[in-house]
């Protein structure tokens, strides 16, 4: 079977709801302080690399690189409350762009996999 | 089997190989990190040859068109010499002249080497020669002018600036190297709504792109911003005014934070004002010039109001004091 990925459209479609995805993001007060004084390029990129593995797209996901990645902020106070908020924007981008509630599910499953090594546990 | 040429040296790139495999199995290791055309780390650039458009993906269109690709998913269809960064040899022109747009801006426009190409908006390195002072300038004038221009911004004990307003006179040599840069007008979409957002002295590299979009032909609308502390700080303002009576798509609006607001002007701070007047930004390219504090506020601004990430183009000016 293909994946999300590509029953979504590939590369334009994830370019498309990395803008989506981001604003989002940006828009939440809850979850904004782990963004503030980031390059929004480089952030807008790693994004995309989220998206993409999570839609089940060419990836090289490593866990260990999504620990190193966010073990700064966890000094911060980033926990599953934060992490959960981002689900949530995850979530609504996928329906807003019109993607089918199981495909979101397959989705949301994906990037849930990825809770422990995000928060470091 | 096209070859790849890095650094002097050939290398053939098999069937179906990447840029970076090949290079990889040759021992040349390039910065690489998801080896899936997602994370950008391994972009680099062809000076020579053209890059698939395949392995483009993902990049800003001003980066596509200086030939940048990303080398983990290149699968080279002809030979490319491939690096970071062009060469430039160090051109000498002299001044031709040196005016005062206001207490603070000078405009300086010298003589227009043969052999230099440049994208309006691109910026320069600027030598000073008795020491090799080296600070960058992005340029104002378009192709097709006999002249390069710059805009320059006298800074409180800045040698570079010091000099230029102080010292340099009609006829002097200066020196430079480039162009570099990634703000610049794409003549792709002749009706696609631009906004070019500006303070102080980055009305420069603004006024070349806005000058180049309209002698390209560019018939979607055209919003220009530009904003100082007081009218005073503003320039160019009557130049800008002709233009927009000349050509219809092009609007000015000047901005001031405090004190008299010039006509068809603005009162208020530069980072609110173009979403007060225009709402949304859905399916504009923006170019935002000038103070890094207002590019990046702005920036975020522009991309919560419906800009694309990819149709963002910036350009913070540091100001560097002695």
């Amino acid at each position: 079977m293909s994946s999300v990925y590509d029953q979504l459209g590939g590369e334009a479609a994830i370019n498309a709801a990395v803008d989506v995805f981001y604003r989002k993001v940006l828009g939440d007060k809850y979850v904004i302080r782990f963004f503030e004084g980031v390059d929004m390029d480089k952030q807008a990129a790693k994004q995309r690399a989220f998206l993409t593995m999570v839609t089940g797209g060419p990836n090289s996901y490593t866990g260990k690189d999504m620990r190193d990645g966010h073990r700064h902020l966890i000094k911060m106070g980033l926990d599953d409350s934060h992490f959960d908020h981002i689900l949530c924007h995850l979530r609504s981008t996928l329906a807003e762009l019109g993607v089918a509630q199981e495909l979101i599910d397959t989705v949301i499953s994906v990037a849930e996999s990825t809770r422990d090594d995000v928060l470091d546990r | 089997m096209p070859t790849i040429q890095y650094d002097g040296q050939d290398y053939f790139c098999a069937t179906d190989e990447t840029v970076l495999e090949s290079l990889e199995r040759h021992g040349v290791m390039l910065p690489s990190s998801c080896k899936s055309g997602t994370c950008q780390t391994c972009l680099t650039r062809a000076l020579k040859g053209k890059p698939p458009t395949a392995s483009q993906q993902g990049l800003k269109d001003t980066l596509a068109a200086q030939n940048y690709f990303l080398a983990c998913i290149c699968k080279p269809d002809e030979d490319m010499e491939i690096g970071l960064a062009t060469i430039s040899p160090k051109y000498v022109a002299k001044l031709i002249s040196k005016d005062q747009m206001n207490e603070s801006i000078i405009r300086i426009r010298f003589e227009l080497p043969d052999e230099f190409s440049y994208r309006p908006g691109q910026f320069i390195n600027l030598i000073r020669p008795s020491d090799e002072l080296t600070r960058s300038y992005s340029l104002a004038s378009i192709s097709s002018d006999p002249f390069l221009e710059l805009h320059v911004k006298r800074v409180p004990e800045g040698r570079m600036s010091t000099w230029l307003f102080d010292e340099v006179t009609e006829g002097d040599e200066l020196s430079f190297f480039g162009p570099s840069g990634d703000c610049f007008y794409l003549p792709d979409d002749p009706g696609r709504t631009l906004l070019l957002v500006g303070a102080g002295t980055g009305l420069a590299p603004l006024h070349g792109i806005l000058r180049d979009a309209l002698e390209q032909g560019h018939h979607g609308s055209i919003h220009l911003f530009h904003a100082s502390l007081a009218t005073q700080g503003l320039y160019l303002i009557e130049e800008l005014r002709e233009l927009a009576k000349q050509f219809t798509q092009f609007e000015y609006t000047p901005c001031v934070l405090h004190g008299n607001t010039p006509e068809g002007g603005k009162q208020g701070n530069v980072v609110d004002i173009p979403g007060q007047v225009l709402g949304s930004f859905n399916g504009y390219r923006v170019y935002l010039c000038g103070d890094p504090q207002i590019v990046s506020d702005l920036r975020q601004k522009v991309f919560m109001a419906g800009a694309s990430m990819q149709d963002i183009q910036s350009d913070p000016f540091v100001f560097a004091p002695a």
